[in-house]
């Protein structure tokens, strides 16, 4: 990470020019970086804010990591476009003389609400654990003892679990769940809009909105599988999450990979059956030229590939699944790739004597660096996360066991009950007969 | 030989030039940056006014075009009240000598690879004539590039002219992906010390484009500077073959290098002039005059032998 520091600072002093980018392929990697991480950030709110809807059991011990992670890469998605700036000094120009006519702006708008959300989404089911953790921990005398208990306490806000508060809280993620949902399908309708928006080949697309939703939901949720998958041998949660977990959250992998294939079908075959001018100049360079092994590999590797793994039970087995949802993550993220260079590489004028490096682009060491420094970032706070708190929601898990007891027990009374009634209509077995004299 | 010519360049010396008959009025000054060697060696018998008030002479060859003063930001906004620029570029005359070019690189202090008008050489398809396409910024009055900048850094005139003000642009690039003909160019690195030596002392305004700053974006001005002077652009003097015109649409009239005016709907009408990419809607303010009954060979399509490895296609589009 302090390398990719040092790769920004020299960036920062020397100029964009330290990149790959040049003037046709003006946004490279750090664009399509940040459109993969706002995907990814997709998974877990919209996940879990999905499975709390539908009121799925399963879901309790995932959704704390969901959550995380969206904020994780909300975060750094975030940044990367600042990274991206030529002058990221006059960044308060957005502020001052902000137009909201601007996607840009309506990317910077959704993306801080979005943020803003789900910090609430991954906070407010905190508290109750936060108390949990203020009451249970042993103050040593070591100062980050006493820090983490400060902290606790603070972030507890006086929750004493009291009736009331239990039900504020209900209300207010149940008010959450439903905000958040638009909130999620509008950053990345509006991050597509920032390439949908002009007139280029290959973005001049009316998919794009919902084609970006639909790669963003396939590669977050299979984001949250690994997280999950993570998780659960690092602390040994296998008691929690378990094989049932992972088979229920690879079909909904699979559903998403499905529905995503399919926008991938609409998006690429509508313009390669009439094959306009511009369109017809990129499409034959993805489908048989420079770009065609990235681009079969992708179509056959990440999209077909998965879903013919994932259709069989066998799939959906925590190994194969994960290596699928590796397979997934890193498609996706080429895809993105995909999606933006390629296009720059086919503008309408032809690209004539320019200096060679203008007309070719492949990300340099720089972009590397700082990208690869982003995504130890993204690691580094999940891990300082999860040193400090629980990384499942305890009172979720145990309100879950509860409610499983509870079921038990209601079936037990009703089989009780039911042997009575039987027992009872064995009594009165000539009562009917009597009736019907 | 770098060494000399660096050293020469140290001893620049600012010089107004001033011809006989304009000291009267002093509205005609041209300035030129000439070496003290040139004064003693020249041989031409131009006599220019240094600042310094003293007479030299110096070759024409070396004179640079002095930018006005700039105007006040809030005017460079608004631009020039009644006008409506346009340019006309006639494919019939360009013979792709790239002549505008030049003179838009020396106005504008560009390096080398920043051609804001560039000049194409274009074949629409296989069996049609290739020709020169000269391609400013279009200024378009649909503009793509102003629409998606979030910081209103580059901006639309009332004289139709699409400017940025680099002191207000965040360099995110989105005008650049925006624009469908590939105008805009990015400033990835400082400028080269000689550029920002030869530009040191003036003052920015988004009518002139200099200095230029790193991480923020530049393009075609149509040299407002110029206009508000009453004279034509760089590229439309510096064109011989008379290829480009300009003028103000309001007025109906255009002129080209060698001072002929012409009227515009006429010009139009007569040569079935076009826009290039219609089709698109950003309504370009340039027009182009199809490249019929040329004079001049045709454009020699083979030595773009890279472009056609690369599997971009030179000459055709849309
Ligand atoms: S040609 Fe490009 S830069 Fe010029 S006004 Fe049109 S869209 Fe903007
Ligand atoms: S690069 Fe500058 S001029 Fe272009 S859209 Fe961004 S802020 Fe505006």
């Amino acid at each position: 990470m302090s390398w990719a520091l040092f790769c920004y600072i020299h960036q920062l002093r020397n100029g964009l020019g330290v990149t790959a980018m040049r003037n046709y392929v003006s946004w490279g990697l750090y664009i399509s970086t940040f459109v993969f991480f706002i995907g990814i950030s997709h998974s877990g709110t919209l996940v879990s804010a999905i499975l709390r809807i539908s009121k799925q059991e399963w879901r309790r011990p995932i959704t704390r990591s969901a959550e995380l992670l969206t904020f994780v890469s909300l975060l750094f998605g975030g940044i990367m476009p600042i990274i991206d700036l030529g002058r990221p000094d006059r960044i308060a120009n957005l502020v001052i003389f902000g137009r909201v006519q601007s996607p840009l702006m309506w990317d910077i708008i959704s993306i801080c609400t979005y943020f803003c959300g789900s910090t609430m989404f991954l906070f407010l089911p905190m508290i109750p654990d936060m108390a949990l953790c203020r009451d249970r921990s042993i103050v040593t005398n070591t100062r980050f003892e006493k820090f983490k208990k400060w902290l606790y306490t603070k972030m507890a806000l006086g929750w004493t679990g009291t009736k009331s508060q239990w039900h504020r809280l209900e209300n207010t993620m149940n008010i959450m769940t439903i905000v958040i949902i638009p909130v999620a399908v509008s950053v990345h309708t509006v991050v597509s809009y920032i390439f949908a928006m002009t007139l280029r080949p290959g973005w001049n697309s009316t998919v794009f909105g919902p084609y970006f939703v639909a790669g963003a939901l396939y590669s977050g949720s299979a984001g949250v599988i690994l997280g999950m998958a993570a998780f659960r041998k690092l602390y040994h949660l296998e008691k929690y999450i378990t094989l049932k977990h992972f088979d229920l959250m690879g079909r909904l992998v699979l559903a998403l990979t499905l529905i995503y294939a399919y926008l991938n079908l609409n998006e690429y075959w509508i313009p390669a059956y009439k094959m306009a001018t511009g369109e017809g100049h990129l499409l034959k360079d993805l489908f048989y030229g420079d770009y065609s092994k990235i681009f079969w590999t992708l179509q056959f590797g990440s999209v077909l590939l998965p879903i013919a793994i994932m259709s069989f039970p066998k799939g959906r087995t925590p190994l194969l699944l994960n290596i699928t949802c590796v397979i997934i993550v890193i498609g996706a993220w080429v895809k993105r790739y995909i999606i933006v260079v390629p296009t720059l590489l086919h503008p309408f004028m032809p690209i004539q004597e320019v200096p060679n490096d203008w007309s070719h682009y492949f990300p340099n060491w720089v972009e590397f660096s700082i990208t690869a420094g982003c995504l130890a970032g993204i690691f580094l706070v999940i891990t300082l996360f999860a040193k400090m708190f629980p990384m499942m929601a305890v009172w979720e898990v145990e309100e879950g066991v509860q409610i499983e007891h509870d079921r038990l027990v209601a079936i037990e009374i009703r089989k009780k009950r039911e042997a009575e009634e039987e027992a009872k209509l064995f009594d009165h077995s000539e009562v009917p007969q009597e009736a019907i004299n | 030989m770098k060494e000399e010519n660096k050293s020469n360049r140290r001893n620049f010396l600012k010089l107004g030039l001033i011809t006989g008959g304009t000291i009267a009025t002093g509205a005609l000054v041209f300035e030129k940056v000439i070496s003290k060697n040139d004064v003693a060696t020249s041989t031409a018998d131009t006599i220019v006014c240094g600042p310094d008030g003293k007479v030299y002479k110096a070759d024409p060859m070396h004179l640079k075009e002095l930018h006005a003063p700039p105007v006040s930001m809030d005017e460079a906004r608004l631009g020039i009240e009644g006008k409506k620029f346009v340019m006309v570029i006639d494919e019939a005359k360009c013979d792709g000598c790239k002549k505008c070019t030049e003179a838009c690189q020396k106005m504008h202090y560009t390096e080398s690879d920043r051609e804001w008008i560039k000049v194409f050489k274009m074949k629409d398809a296989e069996t049609t004539s290739p020709y020169f396409f000269p391609k400013p910024c279009f200024h378009c009055d649909n503009p793509p590039c102003t629409k998606v900048c979030p910081v209103n850094a580059t901006f639309k005139r009332q004289d139709g002219i699409v400017l940025i003000d680099n002191t207000r642009c965040i360099g995110c690039r989105s005008c650049m992906v925006a624009c469908p003909y590939s105008t805009r160019f990015f400033n990835w690195s400082e400028p080269s010390v000689q550029q920002s030596q030869e530009v040191a002392g003036m003052q920015y305004s988004p009518e002139q484009s200099i200095p230029r700053k790193m991480g923020t974006v530049e393009k075609c001005d149509f040299c407002p500077d110029m206009i508000r002077q009453g004279k034509l652009p760089a590229c439309v003097s510096g064109c011989p073959m008379d290829a480009l015109y300009f003028g103000d649409q309001n007025e109906d009239a255009v002129t080209n290098s060698s001072g002929l005016t012409v009227k515009l709907s006429h010009l139009l009408e007569d040569n079935a002039g076009y826009r290039h990419l219609e089709e698109l809607g950003t309504e370009p303010r340039v027009y182009y005059l199809p490249p019929k009954n040329r004079k001049y060979p045709k454009p020699d399509l083979n030595h773009n032998e890279d472009e056609k490895e690369k599997g971009v296609k030179p000459m055709d589009m849309i």
